[in-house]
């Protein structure tokens, strides 16, 4: 059994028994889309909400409109039917308590937003998510189970 | 200039050698601060993609402990300070008087000690580039999170996201009586860019 590492502003997929895990996730999001029957799963971890508000948008896996269409592409490329996934999402967090009037307090918030928007408009659930708060997360996927395993420093490791 | 991949060369000499500056001084000012002897290895300075980013840092899981803060007026943008926990345990040490192994949990004094140290690097760093473009650039309240390095560099990542793929990074080694690494993260808006290159007349 392997783990597929996915690292900031990059996708992969992956099938069971395999997992796969992103480390340290702090503001951007990581969202596994899975099919719980032929156990293929994918991970992409999300840096910004929105390509069309950036000029600088060659790396499609950086945001979360393209980054989750392109998981999806990928994912029913290995024959997976889109009606049979589901989605789990975590990270998001403010990893430092800016005043309130700022732009950048809302970052993780706006990650998650836009990751929940896209996946609404792509018909696929959310099942479960860890998101928010204001500490750092390293996700981990087995598409054999369907847990996703979060750790944070100092927590005890939840399984959502 | 779009983003900072189109960084000619002597632009990103200039951006190296105010990183030199404005190291060295925060440097001195953390000397003075330990009144221990304190030298600064050349910084290095150099552009890397977001991957490597944390890896820099000892791993994306490697516990850090960073400082943050807002720039405004002149240079629009922010600056981290971030050291490996060791570092700072090291720093909080020297500067109560403590032996230098201990490696108790921070407590709450141990962490305004930290928030007033990046308060003195940063101020000492950012006052360097000030003088240097003879700029003014204000600065908000240091911004204090302990975690993984992935975690905590995702805020600044995300702010270079918008621009590129890659984040300027000076990497400084305090060392002498106290070995310690500490890494600076220089982030100007893209047109503060601009203003500092035409402030040093390019």
């Amino acid at each position: 059994m392997q783990i597929i590492k996915v690292g900031m502003a990059d996708l992969n997929v992956c099938a069971s028994p395999d997992g796969i895990t992103t480390l340290g996730l702090g503001s951007c999001v990581g969202v596994v889309l899975y099919d719980s029957v032929t156990k293929i799963c994918g991970m992409v971890h999300v840096m910004l909400p929105d390509s069309t508000a950036v000029k600088n948008n060659c790396n499609i896996a950086k945001f979360a409109d393209t980054g989750i269409k392109e998981l999806l592409r990928r994912i029913e490329k290995k024959g997976v039917s889109r009606n049979r996934l589901k989605a789990k999402i975590a990270g998001g967090a403010q990893m430092f308590a800016f005043g309130s009037q700022s732009e950048m307090m809302r970052v993780g918030d706006r990650n998650v937003e836009a990751c929940k928007k896209i996946l609404r408009e792509l018909q696929i659930p959310i099942v479960a998510e860890d998101t928010g708060l204001n500490y750092g997360r390293t996700v981990t996927f087995y598409p054999e189970t369907s847990n996703f395993e979060i750790k944070s420093v100092g927590k005890p490791v939840k399984i959502i | 200039m779009d983003n900072v991949e189109q960084m000619n060369g002597v632009q990103f000499d200039i951006l190296k050698e105010i990183g030199n500056i404005g190291a060295g001084n925060a440097t001195t000012a953390l000397a003075q601060m330990l009144n221990k002897k304190l030298d600064m290895q050349v910084p290095v300075v150099k552009m890397v993609d977001f991957p490597s980013l944390s890896c820099i840092v000892g791993g994306e899981e490697n516990l850090v402990v960073a400082i943050y803060l807002m720039l405004d007026e002149d240079i629009d943008g922010s600056m981290m300070f971030m050291m490996p926990e060791e570092a700072a345990h090291k720093l909080v040490n020297g500067l109560l008087g403590r032996p230098e192994d201990n490696n108790e949990p921070f407590t709450d004094m141990d962490l305004s000690a930290i928030q007033e140290i990046g308060n003195i690097i940063t101020g000492a760093y950012l006052s360097a580039i000030s003088t240097l473009t003879n700029l003014t650039i204000g600065a908000s309240v240091p911004y204090l999170s302990i975690d993984m390095a992935a975690a905590v560099l995702s805020v600044p990542a995300i702010e270079f996201g918008k621009m590129g793929d890659h984040a300027l990074l000076i990497q400084t080694q305090f060392g002498d009586e106290l070995e310690i690494d500490g890494y600076f993260i220089l982030l100007p808006a893209m047109d503060s860019y601009g203003r500092i290159m035409s402030a040093l007349g390019f």
